[in-house]
């Protein structure tokens, strides 16, 4: 596993640490030898479909689960044990769960009105206003929490979830209940908020693009393990395997197995017989002879033409037929089918000439071996 | 608005009166009649053969303190029946709705159930015989605690009340607590709230309408009992429903019975009235029954 190794010389600068934590539900491993540590004031998302952990993971950090081994440190503390309201961490939930008999001040001041010795009205009012000017809500104190919008109900639960100034603030899938317009507005709100408060933000979702968008760094998480932890560029270049290539952006994947490997990378037999090279990923697993794996294509690496305008010195060529075209403004997708190959992806500029192409024509799609990786299956 | 859409809302209307009018008749027959004929009686004179003699006189209002034990009883019991019912019910219901697995909880809401199923009468006879004098008090003398009596004691008549009413007190806090998102309880724990403060703060104030219909509806039917103080009151803890028979059945003395009715109502509504006011204002903003 590919994780930022604890560095025991730098204990300080990690707001949160996983050591090989274990947490079952029945027979399930719902968390499963996970190691990794979050360095301080940074944005960390956890990536993967349902079921992966990655809830579990949150609700680890936020002590509404209790580890069945393993170690967990916030801000350097051991937390194994400590249960949720003693923990300096606070939490955004999937639907807010904000408190429905009470209004939006009350709700933001709820975190502050907990503390001993609980502070006088007037300083829980001050803060309340603050976080709310925060959020940029500052108008709706009086509200009841039921007349928001899902919007302005997400900047309350982040309002009351930020007075009491935790150590980490944990997102849970907090965007998924917005329309698409306002989620991308909040994904760039979000990210501002975290630079200004300078705390470290752990964010849970299925969304690849809102991971990628907003974080420093990724933990793509499979079956309960973390897959491969990074920055967005590494996981982006440099995925270890198949699934993170898939997790992350889009890729076409042609799969086969090895039949031979060198220093830099390996040559693979489809099912069809074709025989396709590729570079290793930078930080993938290495294949030996008879493994399955894949050849891994992005599609926006992948170039179109009409049969008399192939260009030369191409490593790969196959002849084609155009299934489908979807103009998507400055830039166009195209759905083809290519001997040998299967169905594929092409992603192209709105300056190609292969815009002129249309739907039932014939054409050659190729590639070079530098562009592709070649991914072991996991 | 437009011509057609005036014709179909007066038709939606006609509809809803239509559909109104079976209950409105019942309620007008049965009990605002009544009700008015009880007021009449209230202020007429007993017949020198019994039953009532047209008259005007408060005569009937003035002598209530002539019942003021069966007036005593049901204004000390009837709340106190209440109060034990929710300290008693609330942690079943709590258990019930938050804490029980699907099964345990299905499991135990037959049990609550399953009494009914055996005649309200028979059940109260059984109290009878195990706090009569050869139930409970033969088994405590047997272990050495000699000269305990619990029939014909308000303690027996409270036993008979909350075994009674304890289901009607449960089911409506239960949903409350059923409906609760579980996950306000972790927001708030995560907030800071100890797991007493979240009680406080949140389960509570979001279970209060359950709270607030239950305590309603064993009040209201207590204030009106009756079975119960005959059977385990004997002649000794009666309520006002136990003096309503006896002046109207022995003593056919209507006009009295029907001055202590017309009090009964008053009560009811004036004590109704005042809990819930003074529960709304509480439940409104700052929500908390504590």
């Amino acid at each position: 596993m590919a994780a930022t190794a604890p560095d025991q010389t730098d204990q300080g600068s990690y707001d949160v640490e996983f050591r090989s934590v274990v947490k079952h539900f029945g027979d399930v491993k719902a968390v499963d030898d996970v190691s990794f540590a979050l360095k301080r004031g940074s944005f960390h998302s956890f990536l993967g479909p349902s079921g992966c952990g990655k809830t579990t993971s949150l609700r680890l950090i936020a002590g509404f689960e209790q580890p069945d081994a393993g170690a967990i440190e916030i801000a350097g503390q051991s937390v194994v044990g400590v249960p949720a309201y003693r923990r300096p961490v606070n939490m955004v939930f999937q639907h807010y769960a904000l408190f429905p008999h009470m209004d939006v001040a009350a709700n933001v001041g709820y975190g502050l009105r907990q503390r001993k010795p609980r502070p006088s009205e007037s300083e829980v009012a001050a803060r309340v206003a603050e976080a709310l000017e925060l959020v940029r809500l500052p108008q709706l104190a009086s509200r009841r929490v039921w007349e928001l919008s899902g919007g302005q109900q997400q900047r309350v639960a982040l309002a009351r979830a930020l007075i009491n100034r935790p150590t980490v603030l944990l997102l849970d899938e907090p965007l998924a209940a917005l329309d698409r317009k306002l989620r991308r507005e909040m994904q760039i709100e979000l990210q501002n908020l975290q630079r200004e408060v300078g705390i470290t933000f752990v964010l849970v979702t299925h969304d690849q693009e809102e991971a990628l968008s907003m974080s420093d760094t990724i933990g793509i998480m499979k079956d309960g393990k973390v897959v491969q932890f990074g920055t967005p560029e590494e996981l982006y270049d440099a995925p270890v395997n198949r699934y993170v290539a898939d997790f992350v952006g889009e890729s076409n994947f042609f799969p086969g197995s090895v039949a031979s490997t060198d220093r830099e990378g390996a040559t693979l037999v489809t099912a069809s017989g074709l025989t396709l090279r590729a570079p290793y990923s930078r930080l993938g697993t290495r294949l030996s002879p008879g493994d399955r794996g894949s050849i891994a294509v992005r599609p926006e690496a992948i170039g179109l033409w009409r049969p008399t305008r192939v260009p030369a010195g191409l490593d790969v060529t196959r002849p084609a037929r155009l299934l489908n075209r979807i103009y998507l403004g400055d830039h166009s997708e195209f759905q083809i089918e290519a001997e040998g190959l299967g169905p594929v992806l092409v992603r192209l500029p709105k300056s190609d000439e292969a815009q002129e192409l249309e739907p039932g024509d014939q054409v050659v799609m190729g590639w070079n071996h530098e562009r592709a990786l070649a991914l072991g299956e996991g | 608005m437009t011509d057609a859409a005036t014709i179909q809302e007066t038709r939606q209307r006609r509809w809803a009166y239509a559909l109104l009018a079976p209950s409105a008749f019942w309620y007008l027959a049965l009990l605002i009649l009544p009700l008015i004929v009880v007021m009449v009686y209230s202020v007429g004179e007993r017949a020198p053969t019994g039953g009532y003699q047209a008259a005007f006189t408060f005569d009937n209002y003035l002598n209530l303190g002539a019942r003021w034990t069966a007036f005593k009883n049901t204004l000390t019991l009837a709340p106190a029946g209440t109060l034990i019912c929710l300290l008693a019910g609330y942690p079943l219901a709590y258990f019930l709705a938050v804490k029980a697995s699907p099964k345990t909880r299905l499991l135990l809401l037959i049990l609550v159930i399953v009494p009914f199923w055996t005649s309200f009468l028979i059940r109260t006879y059984a109290w009878m015989f195990i706090l009569g004098g050869r139930g409970l008090p033969q088994l405590l003398d047997f272990i050495g605690i000699e000269g305990v009596r619990f029939i014909n004691t308000p303690f027996s008549v409270l036993v008979g009340i909350v075994y009674a009413y304890l289901p009607l007190m449960v089911f409506p806090i239960f949903v409350s607590l059923e409906k609760l998102d579980k996950r306000l309880l972790e927001a708030s724990e995560d907030l800071g709230a100890s797991p007493f403060a979240t009680f406080r703060q949140v389960t509570l104030p979001l279970s209060a309408p359950g709270v607030i219909t239950g305590c309603m509806l064993v009040f209201i039917l207590l204030m009106g009992e009756y079975l119960i103080p005959q059977m385990l009151g004997g002649g000794k803890v009666f309520f006002i429903g136990n003096a309503l028979v006896d002046l109207f059945l022995q003593s056919l003395n209507w006009p009295f019975g029907s001055a202590c009715a017309m009090a009964l109502v008053v009560i009811m509504v004036v004590t109704v009235t005042l809990y819930l006011k003074a529960t709304r204002a509480t439940g409104g903003r700052d929500v908390s029954l504590v």
